[in-house]
């Protein structure tokens, strides 16, 4: 008979949270940089820039993300010859992944300014990059706000997959617990409410926010 | 770079991976079915239910939206035995995907339900239709037609998360890739032609899709 589950269990899994996190976070930033290019690259102007971002967002955006771990966690050892931990591979394939999602979302955000804002900034004779940069960027920013933080919420739901190939997160810790537990009753639920712990604040803030932009905006809504 | 790739071992196994695709196509295609009854069935009891109903219905799409995927598949493979409720590998992924679709789907259509003008409804009432009626026949179809879009995404991210369903031991494409990849030690060529097929499913998801909507929404109407 395995270990009853008591608060050394439970301790595991909270321990396991912070690494749930800070995969999340790196794969924010690292995907938000990926993910500005992208945004960029998809209304510059240049056709062969906008096929580029649009093939890459298709080709993360149409596969498993677990697949992109995989790809990424086997191609990582093969290409370079690295055999390289989790860690690295995990954070890679976030990364990437976020990449493609931001990318789509701040692109709509820039294409939701009104194209007068650009002629206004052409009339000043402000280059393209200047445009983006002192007119555009900041607004847009502000109305990306709420969608990014909803994809925050998905990203941290989908570390869980990084599970599957062995890193040890809240969703790994969880599967450890029940091998020695035999508790899978217990231990998944609890997982699961540590997760919407998480996630729940998050959304809601979403949701603040983005009535709180669509009020400034004067966009009606039901609420 | 000293690897010699070699995909002739994956074309040897092509009637494999094909079998799990068909087998990632019908556990989709059941799911999307199943999960937008489950989505109209919600979004009516949280537009026009009696407040408990509400609440529950609320409770759930909260539930499902803020904890993973892969988490739930556990409980509904793992944890439910517990209790008595023994459902098999297929099964148990097939009402996690159409549970998790049910949440996310109910609130996209709810947001179609409430893009209908009111004066639709009161106009239906005038003419003596009773609530299920107005429901039926007023207010679905223009609402489905509206978020038709957002639903087809929704639709796809769905087949590509049930690469997760893996890990409970149903055999659809990416169990299929683990299995050969792990016998043939040709980890990153099964993998990179796995993720080839995901996104040729995608894009014919995309497509069905679309043949779908043509068919259904504007077949035999004026455009």
């Amino acid at each position: 008979m395995g270990r009853s589950f008591g608060i050394g269990e439970f301790l595991f899994l909270l321990k396991a949270i912070p690494w749930t996190l800070l995969l999340s976070l790196g794969a924010l930033v690292g995907g938000g940089i990926v993910g500005l290019v992208i945004a960029i690259l998809r209304i510059a102007p240049s056709r062969p820039l906008q096929w580029l971002a649009t093939g890459y967002i298709e080709l993360f955006q149409g596969t498993p993300v677990l697949m992109q771990l995989f790809v990424t966690y086997y191609g990582l050892a093969v290409l370079f010859n690295l055999q390289v931990d989790a860690w690295p591979a995990v954070l890679l394939a976030f990364t990437l992944y976020s990449g493609a999602f931001l990318g789509e979302i701040w692109r709509g955000s820039i294409q939701a300014i009104p194209r007068p804002q650009w002629e206004a900034a052409e009339c000043l004779s402000l280059s393209f990059p200047a445009q983006l940069w002192y007119v555009i960027l900041p607004q847009a920013a502000r109305i990306s706000i709420p969608p990014t933080v909803g994809f925050a919420v998905q990203l941290i739901k989908n570390t869980s997959i990084a599970a599957i190939i062995g890193f040890v997160e809240l969703t790994r810790a969880g599967q450890l617990m029940t091998n020695t537990t035999f508790k899978p009753m217990i231990v998944y639920p609890i997982v699961a409410a540590l997760y919407f712990i998480l996630c729940w604040p998050l959304s809601l803030l979403a949701q603040t926010l983005e009535r709180r932009i669509d009020a400034t905006l004067g966009i009606k809504t039901h609420y | 770079m000293n690897y010699v790739f070699q995909f002739n071992v994956v074309w040897d196994h092509l009637p494999e991976l094909l079998q799990g695709a068909l087998l990632t196509i019908q556990l989709s295609a059941t799911a999307m079915a199943l999960g937008l009854c489950l989505a109209i069935v919600c979004a009516y009891g949280k537009s026009v239910g009696p407040r408990p109903v509400r609440w529950v219905v609320a409770a759930y799409v909260e539930l499902i939206r803020n904890t993973p995927f892969l988490v739930q598949i556990f409980i509904f493979y793992f944890s439910l035995p517990v209790i008595g409720v023994r459902l098999t590998a297929n099964t148990a992924a097939l009402v996690a995907m159409t549970v998790n679709l049910g949440a996310y789907a109910s609130e996209i259509v709810r947001a179609g339900i409430e893009a209908i003008p009111y004066g639709q409804v009161e106009a239906a009432r005038a003419l003596g239709l009773k609530r299920l009626q107005i429901f039926r026949f007023i207010i679905i179809f223009p609402a489905l037609k509206t978020v038709f879009p957002a639903l087809a995404s929704q639709f796809i991210l769905l087949m590509l998360s049930s690469s997760v369903v893996s890990t409970i031991s149903a055999v659809e494409l990416t169990a299929i890739t683990n299995s050969l990849a792990s016998t043939t030690f040709r980890s990153f060529e099964f993998y990179f032609v796995a993720t080839g097929l995901y996104l040729a499913m995608a894009l014919g998801f995309r497509a069905g899709l679309s043949a779908i909507y043509w068919a259904v929404f504007q077949r035999g109407r004026a455009p």
